[in-house]
């Protein structure tokens, strides 16, 4: 029986589904009790389309007018999808103009859910990915526009709501602590940069974190902390 | 903000996010990528989600009251559900609530 790409792709994100539905809520709900109008939820969740990001920019927008320094928050916080650009060189390649939606919509999850296949390459894969991307993004929309109207219509008690990022950061740390090879980048990454907190202030912090991250990453290359699995295990050649 | 400064600003956060996750793709697409590049995407993921969990404590108070204790007991919950659970939702949503409780109702 032939199951349709789309079934499929739907499948596989179920439980990005519920997770976005509840984020994007919290996402909605965050904006209009911050005083901005509703219609900015659906605005903001297709074109940025960053789930931790559109928190931080709700910060930014409350904040004074300041590109420069919009920018290089941005930059911060989106850093990692850098890396995971890299990871996935060789799984988009030859996804044709495909590729434009499926960098724009490179999530978290969307990485997590899309470098978890094992698919032969084609055009099969390229639909796949991009219902996946596609489906994610839907969630995304839906649960901010439901969260931005129900903070206008209901008074929420929202004070703590923004926790649910740290949840989901939290989920996403244990899950990756369970597979070995992570451990020292997880618990490095965690250490350095509550040092650089205490040590610099929340100001300027992420800056340092970045280049004492790479800086150790790189000393530590040749070393057994940071050894790939072998043979059979993700981290190992493609 | 004005409205052309609050739509500056997003356009900004647009591009920039969309930068962050199309440069890859730009600057290695067409050959393979340095073996110190493949590294970095290795071991950066991991890295990059300690330290979002770390930035994510930036503005608790651990030097006044309430010293972080909110935090800490919706964290610990947040952990322990999904590592026995292994239930997005509901570790999202119990941590959550666990902590907007405490925040609201506890240490006011």
């Amino acid at each position: 029986m032939k199951k349709s790409v789309a079934g499929r792709a739907f499948r596989k994100t179920v439980p990005v589904l519920v997770g976005y539905l509840f984020l994007g809520f919290s996402f909605g709900v965050l904006l209009t009790s911050s005083g901005f109008p509703a219609w900015l939820a659906p605005v903001m969740s297709v074109t940025l389309y960053a789930g931790s990001m559109q928190f931080v920019a709700v910060e930014l927008m409350l904040g004074a007018f300041n590109l420069v320094n919009t920018a290089v928050v941005t930059l911060l916080v989106n850093a990692r999808h850098l890396f995971y650009g890299l990871s996935l060189i060789e799984k988009y390649r030859g996804t044709g103009l495909y590729k434009i939606y499926l960098m724009f919509g490179l999530t978290d999850e969307t990485y997590a859910l899309v470098s978890s296949l094992e698919e032969p390459k084609g055009k099969e894969s390229t639909r796949l990915y991009f219902f996946i991307t596609l489906f994610d993004h839907i969630y995304w929309i839906l649960g901010g526009v439901i969260g931005a109207l129900a903070g206008t219509l209901l008074s929420f008690p929202a004070k703590g709501l923004e926790f649910t990022m740290t949840a989901l950061f939290l989920i996403i740390f244990t899950e990756q602590w369970e597979k070995e090879q992570n451990r020292f980048p997880l618990a490095l990454g965690v250490a350095l940069t509550f040092v650089c907190l205490f040590v610099f202030g929340s100001e300027t912090f992420l800056v340092f974190a970045m280049l004492a991250l790479l800086a150790v990453l790189t000393a530590v290359r040749k070393t057994p902390l940071v050894r790939e699995e072998l043979p059979l295990g993700r981290g190992g050649r493609r | 903000m004005t409205a052309l400064q609050l739509f500056l600003t997003i356009l900004v956060i647009a591009a920039v996010t969309f930068f962050t996750r199309a440069a890859p793709f730009a600057l290695f697409g067409e050959r393979p990528a340095p073996a110190y590049v493949k590294y970095l995407g290795r071991v950066l993921p991991a890295a990059l989600i300690g330290m979002l969990v770390a930035y994510c404590f930036k503005d608790t108070l651990f030097a006044q009251y309430p010293y972080g204790i909110p935090e800490l007991i919706a964290g610990a919950a947040v952990v322990l559900l999904h590592r026995y659970r292994k239930n997005l939702f509901l570790s999202m949503l119990a941590g959550t609530v666990c902590y907007m409780f405490l925040v609201q109702l506890v240490f006011v």
